[in-house]
């Protein structure tokens, strides 16, 4: 069973074509990334799979459940890391992540456990005790992304994991997210060309809302003949803009 | 059971929003005891009979509430505009939860902000009878009218908006319309009808009825449907949103 098959998905806002007939498949484990230019459709594809967007037409199964018509069960398969932090600000990390353990149906002591678990996992354990509101744009995104993996999603969805942060922590991140590889499908949508490129199995480029290009970073370059990965983008990106 | 146990998650998640939040203490238990000394030692120099204690703590008591809805508005609105309900929304939490763990937690604190204007009302000379139980009972209507109308604003409202909307219009709106601060009968004519067909004079009226020996249930049923109205508004409303993603 694929971790996600997209039939024909689309939506649309009035005139407005956002995601365009989608057909794309990603494998149990694979870590994709979704990539296109700014309103390429990359957020409202995101929103359609997780099931807080409906689809104008075609469908979308995420572990062999439609987003259309088996929302609720979709909603127990993933984790997602939104752009923003989205985190409890009044709360402490430990008391976030209880919160996200609870709400994904686990009783008090499975959510203790899970949570401690994940602390130590994501190294978070050292800043357990601190409200969300006082810690560090890297903390924040560690822990919203351990948010995300406390219910055991078979599908998790970091969107712009790494934005804004300085070189260092985004490396830092990099580990977080390739330790999660064997653990959960992760769809990752990014700005930053070499996350793609280092983090990634397959790459997917959006452009105006259709699948213009899909396969690994090498696999692109030669498509487009390019010597790094950001030209071969560019070049994608650019002969679909021509059309 | 998963369902129930998800949603009281959730409403203790709110409460420790809330109660971490000082402006809930300024405004929520602070600010109704300071008015209710400034008003009580005015009433001391220049004594005028609606400001007698048995008459003033029911009306601050429901003065209080409305800040309930201020505090129910901001957490919604400010759980939206931080992305916070994006990321619930791809929890299992249906929207029957979300509005009973945003609403549950502002019970016992309306509980408590009550109990905290009628002990002070105590001290300043009220007498000490079981009608303060009854009183403080039929407060929780109002209570209720007042946190739907938070889950109505929080839910169509962005966080600047509902500053303005439920942190000064609707408190000096519920104040100006309820009696608390001056006889509105007495006035007659438009203003005393438009008082008569909204819920904030009935609920002043309930509860100081409870207190006094007066008439209650007819004023609570009108706050009560008021209550029910906007709960079932706010229900509709977020639903809507909900499906939206937004």
């Amino acid at each position: 069973m694929h971790a996600i098959e997209t039939q024909a998905l689309t939506r649309r806002f009035g005139a407005l074509t956002a995601v365009d007939g989608l057909n794309l498949t990603v494998e149990e484990g694979e870590l994709f990334a979704l990539l296109g230019v700014n309103g390429a459709g990359k957020t409202t594809a995101i929103r359609m799979l997780c099931g807080l967007l409906a689809p104008t037409s075609g469908d979308a199964l995420i572990c062999g459940k439609s987003v259309v018509r088996e929302t609720a069960a979709v909603k127990q398969l993933i984790g997602v890391s939104p752009q923003e932090t989205a985190v409890g600000l009044h709360l402490t990390v430990r008391e976030n992540l209880l919160l996200m353990a609870g709400l994904h149906g686990f009783d008090k002591a499975q959510s203790r456990d899970k949570t401690e678990e994940i602390l130590r996992r994501l190294h978070l354990d050292q800043v357990a005790d601190k409200r969300a509101k006082t810690l560090s744009g890297g903390w924040m995104r560690r822990l919203s992304i351990a948010m995300a993996l406390i219910g055991e999603p078979r599908v998790l969805f970091l969107d712009e994991p790494t934005l804004g942060l300085d070189v260092l922590i985004r490396r830092e991140l990099w580990q977080v997210i390739r330790d999660l590889k064997g653990r959960a499908t992760v769809i990752l949508t990014t700005h930053y060309l070499e996350e793609a490129q280092s983090l990634s199995d397959r790459i997917g480029i959006l452009g105006h809302g259709r699948l213009t290009a899909l396969g690994t970073a090498e696999e692109l370059m030669a498509a487009a003949g390019t010597g790094s990965f950001e030209e071969a983008f560019v070049a994608l990106v650019g002969e679909e803009a021509a059309k | 059971m998963k369902n129930l146990r998800r949603m009281l998650c959730f409403a203790g998640r709110c409460a420790k929003e809330i109660l971490r939040d000082p402006l809930t203490l300024f405004f929520g238990l602070a600010f109704p005891i300071l008015l209710l000394l400034l008003l009580s030692l005015i009433q001391a120099h220049i004594p005028v009979d609606l400001f007698r204690i048995e008459h003033l703590a029911p009306g601050v008591a429901v003065f209080g509430q409305s800040f309930l809805a201020l505090f129910a508005a901001m957490l919604i609105s400010r759980d939206r505009s931080s992305a916070f309900l994006t990321r619930l929304y791809t929890t299992p939490l249906r929207a029957v939860d979300f509005l009973l763990g945003y609403l549950l937690p502002l019970i016992p604190m309306a509980l408590a902000q009550g109990a905290a204007v009628y002990a002070v009302a105590l001290i300043l000379g009220l007498p000490l009878r079981a009608d303060i139980l009854y009183a403080l009972a039929a407060g929780l209507v109002p209570a209720l009218l007042y946190i739907a109308l938070g889950l109505l604003c929080g839910t169509v409202l962005s966080d600047k908006q509902v500053g303005g909307i439920c942190g000064a219009l609707l408190t000096n709106l519920s104040a100006w319309l309820s009696g608390v601060w001056f006889d509105v009968t007495l006035l007659g004519g438009v203003f005393g009808g438009i008082c008569k067909a909204l819920p904030f004079w009935h609920a002043v009226e309930a509860c100081r009825g409870a207190l006094n020996g007066g008439s209650v249930w007819g004023h609570l049923a009108v706050v009560a449907a008021y209550a029910a109205a906007l709960l079932a508004l706010a229900s509709l409303c977020f639903a809507r949103k909900m499906k939206k993603g937004e």
